[in-house]
């Protein structure tokens, strides 16, 4: 029971922070300076050794204040160098990363030597110490949260310019720089007091992950907060939970104390890759914005204008016996437009699995459906032939390519409006069916 | 030569022992490769996909000592440079068919596969030393102590490792060295005169993640990192030729290993955190200072121009004033004329300390020198007028601002040929003479 509220406690607390971080970690991908929670991380063990010298103890609070000021320092440093300097954004970052972490190590090495026992380890530091979370710990990461929100909430248009459109923002007036640094200034407070619990590089990932991955769902602001929130929570709260001792007991795995073992896996880095299956996830399956479904929309795309080209030729082939239905011949297909055979029929056998076509061995004959569906595409193909005729002086003999490429995109209600137009401009031939004749020759032959 | 110059002096103690020469030949060789490949990861603005792919190798490094079973580090090299090509191809691929921007793939990918490797090593692998702090930090005090006798000579082992990386990146950016270049600077058109720059890219990744394994034991990642971005951004700032940027790169990178000993043998602390702060160091003086680039070094330009105009400005005025016949006008108008403030007071008295003017009783008065000068510039300003109205038809009233902001830059060649442009005018278009004025 007790080993159980302590993983509880733990798992709020980590919930609390891959929220916290994840909400403000969104700003900074939406930034563009995803990095700098890498930069701030590493940054702030300069920070931390400075501050166990001074108060030569581990209070949190005391050496969450110390890597502060080094955070704040660092991302001063970097803005200097950006402004001033030839030296690019991310070579900035680079430096002033790797500078403060070898001061930290170097502070590190005397702060070793000079006390004994009780000492803030470099090992601990990067990997941190999910397991000694103790409940003044989830005080402090619940009054963090709320600072993050009332930040968050009292500059929310101020970021969301600053997010989208900095040239904007700043041509409006807002003090850019001041509200940049308000930004990564508290990202560098959640980075802080983050690093004791996930330790440095995977507080980047806390960072970055839940934003990066929230902004495939939503192409919302405020939505894509709370997503990346609750994504970061759930990380950290479900991480927390396969490291802990249960799952372990579960599936067998090693039954160890929690954190105690050495070959127990800490929760840091589970957190992590729970954050990872979340954006590997946003990325490939998110509704809109995913790999997959983009694939999926592109993939539906395609068939639908093979579909209409079908239907289009089928129709200009029927064209002069209409109204009847004529039996077409696959030759006749192929010369009209350049199929290959195999493909030709596979396009013949979707459109006669959706009854827009009847076929007998090598005929092709349009179904009432069908014949439907082929003027309307050929509809909108030829009053967009005649808008380009018309209004955009383009050669009659041009207009063919140009409108096979954008009939398929044409939204109904445009076609409706072209028709409208170009018949009160008396453009439109009268004909005794209810479709426009085509500028040009059919080439009913190839 | 090089052992007596030591001996003579004490504040080269540091070096005298055999373990300290180690270390400084370990490190020296280890941040030289590092700076060769990262010329071109700076001047890509890749910088930080060489601290990914310091990061992400930790998969490859632990995956490649399952297999093979031993700390070869053959194997170890494999695994590296694939984890860091498929760091790279998989931030590219986020960036391109997933829309992910790329700092955010580049992050999302690297911290990913360190946790990667952090789970795997807790899980599998126990009674080797293999600690991640180490990996971190490096260690080349143990490295300068783990040798092999050569010739006579205590040879480290590590030397193995990161000479053959030496020489390997050395290779491969002689071999490339125009294709790199041209890749680095523009890409775009690299692809189009048929050198793939995202192949060139791929292989400057794949020596990047071989230069990080052979760092890691000796130096760790974060000084791989130090060593990849400083020395060449430093490098940068004080070239405009990659061949120059190249070897200033390797002379800083060798400079910091040999400071960053130094620093670390006088404070007893880690060499590898001591040579990026000493990196650090090093950079942060070149912003300052750098001839063209620097900070201190722009604005002392920027005062040195402002005081020239401003000294350019009292001259004039003080001809002009004499052109016209008017009461010389005392210091303190004068300076309030030019804008006033320190800067004019320093420049009028610079103008008067060399001897271009001198101040009596009722006012500043021009010495036949500065009624030289004063002249040139009166005589280019009028030029600049007058070549105005004929040639670009201004306005009489708009003539005389911009030729007071460019008579500071017209000079003597410039001036003869407005002379021609205008016709050998005598007068401006004001109607007020144009001093003659002959060297």
């Amino acid at each position: 029971m007790i080993g159980q509220s302590i993983t509880f406690n733990i798992m709020l607390g980590t919930a609390l922070l891959g929220a916290t971080a994840g909400a403000i970690g969104t700003f900074a991908v939406l930034r563009r300076r995803a990095l700098v929670g890498d930069m701030l991380s590493h940054a702030a063990l300069p920070g931390i050794c400075i501050a166990f010298v001074i108060m030569e103890n581990r209070n949190l609070i005391g050496l969450s204040l110390g890597a502060l000021a080094t955070g704040l320092l660092a991302i001063g440093a970097v803005t200097v160098i950006c402004r001033w300097t030839r030296t690019k954004e991310d070579a900035a970052i680079g430096i002033v990363l790797s500078t403060f972490f070898g001061a930290g190590v170097v502070l590190l090495s005397i702060v070793q030597r000079n006390t004994s026992g009780n000492q803030a380890g470099l090992d601990k530091f990067l990997f941190g110490e999910t397991a000694g979370m103790r409940a003044s710990d989830v005080q402090l990461l619940i009054a963090t949260a709320l600072f993050s929100l009332v930040i968050v909430i009292a500059l929310y248009k101020e970021f969301q310019l600053l997010s989208f459109d900095v040239d904007f923002a700043a041509a409006q007036g807002w003090p850019t720089l001041a509200l940049d640094l308000v930004m990564m200034g508290t990202l560098a407070v959640v980075t802080v007091v983050g690093l004791p619990i996930v330790g440095v590089i995977l507080m980047a990932a806390m960072i970055i992950l839940p934003g990066a991955g929230a902004r495939f769902w939503t192409n919302h602001l405020g939505r894509t907060l709370a997503v990346a929130a609750i994504a970061g929570g759930a990380a950290g709260a479900v991480g927390t939970f396969l490291a802990s001792p249960l799952p372990n007991q579960w599936f067998g795995w090693q039954a160890a104390e929690f954190g105690a073992s050495r070959r127990s896996i800490p929760p840091g880095p589970l957190i992590v890759l729970t954050a990872a299956a979340f954006f590997l996830s946003s990325v490939l399956f998110a509704p809109q914005a995913g790999v997959v479904a983009r694939a999926l929309a592109e993939l539906r795309l395609r068939l639908r204008i093979s579909r209409e080209h079908l239907l289009r030729a089928l129709y200009e082939l029927s064209e002069p016996h209409l109204p009847d239905r004529p039996r077409i011949t696959e030759s006749q297909l192929i010369a009209h437009r350049a199929w290959n055979r195999p493909s030709l029929d596979w396009w013949l056998r979707r459109a006669e699995s959706k009854g827009l076509v009847k076929r007998d061995d090598h005929d092709v004959q349009l179904t009432p459906a069908g014949l439907a569906a082929a003027a309307e595409v050929t509809r909108t193909h030829r009053l967009w032939e005649l808008f380009l005729v018309s209004s955009a002086g383009i050669a009659s003999n041009h207009v063919d390519r140009d409108a096979d490429d954008v009939e398929h995109m044409l939204p109904a209600p445009l076609v409706d409006e072209l028709e409208q137009r170009l018949a009160a401009a008396g453009k439109l031939p009268a004909m005794p069916s209810d479709l426009p004749q085509s500028p040009h020759e059919i080439w009913a032959d190839g | 030569m090089m052992l007596q110059l030591i001996a003579q002096f004490d504040w080269l103690e540091p070096f005298r022992s055999e373990v300290g020469q180690r270390i400084v030949l370990v490190g020296a060789l280890t941040n030289v490769a590092c700076a060769l490949v990262g010329c071109y990861l700076v001047l890509r603005r890749m910088s930080l996909m060489g601290d990914a792919i310091a990061h992400a190798v930790l998969p490859g490094i632990v995956l490649a000592f399952l297999f093979s079973g031993s700390m070869n580090i053959v194997p170890l090299f494999v695994g590296a440079a694939a984890v860091g090509l498929l760091t790279t191809f998989l931030t590219q691929t986020l960036h391109q068919f997933g829309r992910v921007p790329t700092d955010a793939a580049m992050g999302a990918v690297f911290t990913s596969l360190f946790a990667l490797g952090v789970v795997l090593l807790k899980r599998y692998i126990t009674g080797v030393h293999f600690d991640v702090a180490c990996v971190y930090e490096g260690s080349l005090t143990g490295v300068a102590l783990d040798t092999f006798p050569l010739g006579g000579w205590e040879v480290p082992r590590q030397l193995l490792t990161v000479l053959p990386v030496v020489v390997l990146n050395l290779t491969a950016i002689l071999l490339l060295w125009k294709e790199f270049k041209l890749s680095a600077f523009d890409p775009g058109l690299s692809t189009t005169m048929g050198y793939s720059a995202t192949a060139l890219h791929y292989l400057l990744m794949a020596l990047v993640a071989v230069t990080s394994v052979a760092s890691f034991q000796a130096v760790g990642s974060i000084l791989v990192v130090a060593m990849l971005i400083v020395p060449p951004a430093t490098a940068q700032l004080l070239c405009d030729r990659l061949s120059r940027m190249v070897l200033v790169a390797c002379v800083f990178a060798i400079a910091s290993a040999v400071g960053g000993y130094w620093l670390a043998h006088r404070w007893d602390v880690s060499p590898a955190g001591a040579m990026a702060v000493f990196a650090g160091g090093m950079y942060a003086v070149a912003v300052l200072f750098a001839p063209q680039y620097g900070i201190v070094s722009a604005l002392v330009r920027n005062l040195q121009t402002s005081l020239r105009i401003l000294r350019e400005d009292l001259l004039s005025m003080l001809y002009r004033n004499e052109e016209l016949g008017g009461r010389p006008l005392s210091a303190s108008t004068a300076i309030a004329a030019v804008g006033g403030g320190w800067l004019a007071r320093w420049a009028q008295a610079m103008l008067k300390r060399r001897g271009r003017l001198t101040v009596a009783a009722d006012g500043l008065h021009l010495t036949p020198d500065g009624r030289e000068r004063a002249k040139r510039l009166v005589r280019g300003h009028r030029l600049w007028e007058a070549y105005l109205v004929k040639h670009l038809g201004l306005p009489l009233d708009h003539v005389h601002a911009p030729a007071d902001r460019v008579e500071h830059f017209i000079n003597q060649p410039l001036r003869d040929e407005l002379q021609k442009a205008v016709d050998d005018a005598q007068q401006d278009p004001h109607g007020r003479e144009i001093p003659e004025f002959r060297l």
